[in-house]
């Protein structure tokens, strides 16, 4: 998100947060969120695509919706209506190619109008057969699974992202030679798709609740946090959702002066003042001089190498937790609370407490979709392993899978691993001392003396994973090492 | 009751968050309105990280391509200065202190820092008769103008030089090339106590000159200057850590060799060049500012092309009638005004130049400087201390 997306996603937040009464307020933020998705993707240089990755995005997210739908959920007029302003917009953004000088909401102009039906037509047909077959969700329902994974896969795989833009430019009558794994730049696509899982999965475990057409859509696709999360639960953001949006004259016409509109105000407006200063000041700043591929092999000096891996720790946080504060904000001002997503992870003395405290919704979804059901596995095979080797496998799993999220290459892999056996070596420490540590408790200068170390520890272990996750290959990250510890 | 007690608690919040953004309001139009009043960049730019949390620079900031030669250009001058490391030292008893002025030649293009002429000059680890060991400092910038050169020198006479160093080249001689660089047009006031100090036959209503209008005084107007300042001293961090203060490309188009059979230099044709068509007023201004500080002009080295058309021009910049001339009337000049001039035109082969006919590989910069050093110790030699 650029400052200009903010400050027009802010005057929406505020237009809807105080101007449109709230029975209203449901339709809007849909079809904000709708427009938002086109607005935001970047410019892509295989032809139509940033039209193609929006439009992906949505009906991925309604065939979700189609399959994951209760069987007690009966169409309604809302669905309908919500139906119609998701297909009139997405026509709307398509037809802007006709518009002359207001072309166009997309970064370059959308596909002829007869392409987009025949899309939508074939989009009908796969949303259909859930709703007029129910028996096929047994299916369909592991197959969006497997879609989703399958597309992120290709996605965050370098060799597979060549192949597929090699295909798509071929297939769209341009040149495969000036193919590039960068050519796939599917904005949102990360924490969409961890939304959608979670859906899934949830209705596969019969946890899923009933939902509206629009609610669902604007759950997966809600513009403050469509590009940088949180990744929320839908459970907990479609409960925020209804009571913004209640759809009673009585609730529609609450003065301004309302306490709880001027508290979410103020709170909102705050969050956004703090997110844009850490992002834009904080975090621009220090990236100016963060550790990079291109820096990483000029530094003269252990120290200053050192310098810039600090840099580059506390430009991370503060880019991703100002994004994160940002989006909040603008949720806070339409009535919706997204769920934290850091809660000062520098400041903590151990690696556990760090990761309940960094990117906590991404941590918080693989606890519950991947370790969780997992370790139980393992634990349930009756296999007899030991506890320990079940704690480092599950740990080290997880941790390479959230290595991987953020791309499938071998440096990613290497963080994740890194964080892996920390988290591991951790969970030891913390068992072999808690019996024979236990009287520090009487010794608050030895307490704090050991809060230090364990703070300074922490953070240098996280520092130094960092090495992995700034740089692009496993030799010049051991390079960086190398030089870190001056050999 | 509850509703009662609600309102009042909601108007209260009303009234406070009303009378906070009115405050901030206020708050921020005041800042402003006392920075546009005060102006306190120039004093701003003097507090540098540079020389105190990392070493000061060995060349003025310059640089458009900031991420990757960890340096830019600014036209803050007390900033640029500031960054430098001459900023940072005090001139010790037995250092004989050489400031080198001049254009890009001097700055060291497609040169690491220490492959300048300055750097080479320090090499050497020349001393003088009395124990003073010679050391020189780069205060190139890479931009062909005499009215330029004699800015930085009005700066750099702070700074206690023994000797100025003052390489020339044609091209920053005629009168259109002298006020069209933006470090000129953005130091206006500075540029303009030049001129009328000096009695320079410049127009000091220069239509390219910024003016510093009430806007551009303010936080709002200025925050690309501030942001400047900042992003000087972040990129101090890099420059401290690589070493690196240019973005030298691996490959680059050799200087050119075959020439157009254009005998015009800038808006003259030939047969002769005129004293007059040159600004050597402002050489007569840099000597005086300099007072009893000896200069050294050299006419710097160039490439002398053997491609098609060399019987017509030089190089790119200089048809031969022209540079003929200039070196005979700077020649006449410096006999006249006793100035120290050392000609070097033809010192360095046409095989040691790399991307223009002023800019030099490290030999040809290394071969250079051996001449100039010569000419710094037979010059200091016949200098009073």
């Amino acid at each position: 998100m650029t400052l200009t997306h903010i400050l027009v996603f802010a005057l929406v937040s505020l237009v809807v947060g105080w101007a449109v009464p709230s029975r209203w307020r449901g339709w809007v933020l849909l079809g904000a969120s709708l427009l938002a998705v086109y607005w935001l993707q970047p410019s892509t240089p295989i032809r139509y695509l940033d039209f193609w990755f929006p439009t992906a995005s949505i009906l991925l997210t309604v065939i979700t919706w189609a399959a994951t739908r209760t069987p007690q959920a009966q169409p309604s007029r809302r669905g309908m209506v919500g139906a119609a302003l998701v297909v009139g917009l997405i026509l709307v953004v398509a037809l802007l190619r006709y518009a002359g000088p207001a072309c166009c909401l997309t970064p370059s102009r959308p596909p002829d109008i007869w392409r987009v039906l025949g899309v939508f037509a074939m989009a009908a047909l796969l949303v259909a057969i859930p709703i007029r077959f129910p028996v096929s969700k047994r299916f369909l329902v592991p197959a969006i699974i497997f879609l989703i994974l399958g597309l992120f896969i290709m996605l965050k795989s370098p060799a597979i992202s060549r192949w597929a833009s090699e295909w798509l430019r071929v297939s769209g009558g341009q040149s495969a030679l000036l193919a590039a794994a960068s050519d796939l730049p599917w904005l949102g696509f990360s924490y969409l798709a961890f939304r959608l899982l979670h859906v899934l999965r949830d209705y596969q475990g019969g946890k899923l609740p009933a939902y509206d057409f629009g609610e669902f859509v604007t759950y997966a696709i809600f513009y403050p946090s469509y590009t940088a999360g949180p990744i929320d639960r839908s459970q907990r953001f479609i409960g925020d959702l209804r009571s913004a949006t209640p759809g009673k004259i009585s609730e529609a016409l609450k003065p301004v002066n309302d306490p709880a509109r001027q508290e979410q105000f103020v709170q909102g407006g705050t969050r956004i003042l703090v997110g844009l200063f850490k992002k834009f000041v904080v975090a621009d700043g220090l990236a100016l001089i963060a550790l990079n591929s291109q820096n990483a092999v000029q530094v003269t000096s252990t120290l200053w190498m050192w310098v810039l891996l600090y840099a580059y720790a506390l430009r991370i946080y503060f880019d991703f937790a100002g994004y994160t504060d940002i989006a909040l904000g603008l949720a806070r001002w339409v009535g919706i609370r997204l769920p934290e997503n850091f809660d000062r992870p520098y400041l903590k003395q151990n690696l556990t407490a760090f990761w309940n405290s960094w990117h906590m919704t991404l941590a918080q979804w693989f606890r519950a979709y991947f370790f969780n059901p997992f370790t139980r596995y393992l634990r349930s095979r009756r296999l007899n392993i030991p506890t320990w080797v079940i704690i480092f496998i599950g740990q080290l799993s997880t941790m390479l899978l959230i290595g991987l999220w953020h791309g499938i290459t071998w440096n990613y892999a290497a963080w994740g691993a890194w964080h892996g056996v920390g988290l591991f070596m951790h969970n030891r420490w913390s068992d072999w001392t808690r019996s024979r540590l236990s009287g520090i408790v009487e010794r608050p200068q030895l307490r704090k003396v050991m809060a230090f170390g364990g703070w300074l520890l922490t953070f240098n272990y996280i520092a130094l994973g960092w090495v992995f996750f700034a740089l692009p290959s496993l030799e010049l990250a051991l390079d960086v090492f190398k030089s870190l510890f001056g050999i | 009751m509850n509703n009662v007690e609600d309102n009042t608690a909601s108007n209260n919040r009303l009234r406070f968050a009303g009378r906070v953004i009115l405050k901030a309001l206020m708050l921020f139009l005041l800042l402003n309105f006392v920075f546009a009043i005060w102006y306190p960049l120039p004093t701003l730019a003097k507090f540098s990280a540079y020389n105190v949390l990392f070493p000061g620079r060995q060349r003025l900031p310059y640089g458009d391509n900031p991420s990757k030669a960890y340096n830019l250009s600014l036209y803050n001058l007390d900033a640029m200065f500031a960054s430098h490391e001459l900023a940072g030292r005090v001139k010790p008893d037995d250092e004989f202190r050489v400031l080198v002025i001049g254009d890009s030649a001097s700055w060291g293009f497609l040169l690491e820092p220490d492959q300048t002429l300055a750097a080479y000059i320090n090499d050497s680890r020349a001393m003088l008769p009395d124990g003073r060991r010679v050391r020189a400092y780069n205060l190139g910038y890479p931009v062909m103008s005499l009215t330029k050169d004699l800015l930085i020198l009005e700066r750099a006479m702070q700074y206690e030089p023994d000797m100025i160093v003052w390489p020339l080249t044609l091209e920053s001689f005629p009168y259109d090339k002298q006020l069209f660089p933006p470090l000129l047009q953005n130091n206006l006031r500075a540029v303009r106590e030049l001129i009328q100090t000096h009695d320079l036959s410049l127009d000091t209503k220069d239509a390219n000159f910024e003016e510093l209008s009430w806007w551009k005084r303010t936080i709002v107007g200025g925050r690309r200057q501030l942001a400047d300042l900042l992003r000087l001293q972040l990129y101090g961090v890099l420059w401290a850590a690589t070493g690196i203060d240019q973005d030298i490309p691996e490959t680059y188009t050799l200087r050119q060799e075959d020439l157009e059979a254009d005998r015009g230099f800038h808006n003259l044709q030939p047969p002769h060049l005129q004293a007059s068509d040159l600004a050597l007023e402002i050489l007569s201004a840099g000597v005086r500012l300099a007072g009893d500080t000896p200069v050294l002009l050299v006419n710097e080295p160039m490439f002398i092309s053997q491609g098609q058309n060399s019987d017509i021009r030089y190089n790119f910049y200089y048809p031969r009638w022209a540079y003929d001339d200039y070196r005979r009337i700077m020649s006449e000049e410096s006999q006249r005004k006793n100035w120290q001039y050392l000609d070097l035109w033809n010192a360095v082969p046409g095989s040691e130049f790399t991307n223009s006919a002023v800019h030099m590989t490290p030999d040809g910069t290394r071969l250079y400087a051996s001449q100039v050093l010569r000419a710094i110790l037979d010059v200091a030699k016949s200098s009073p201390k």
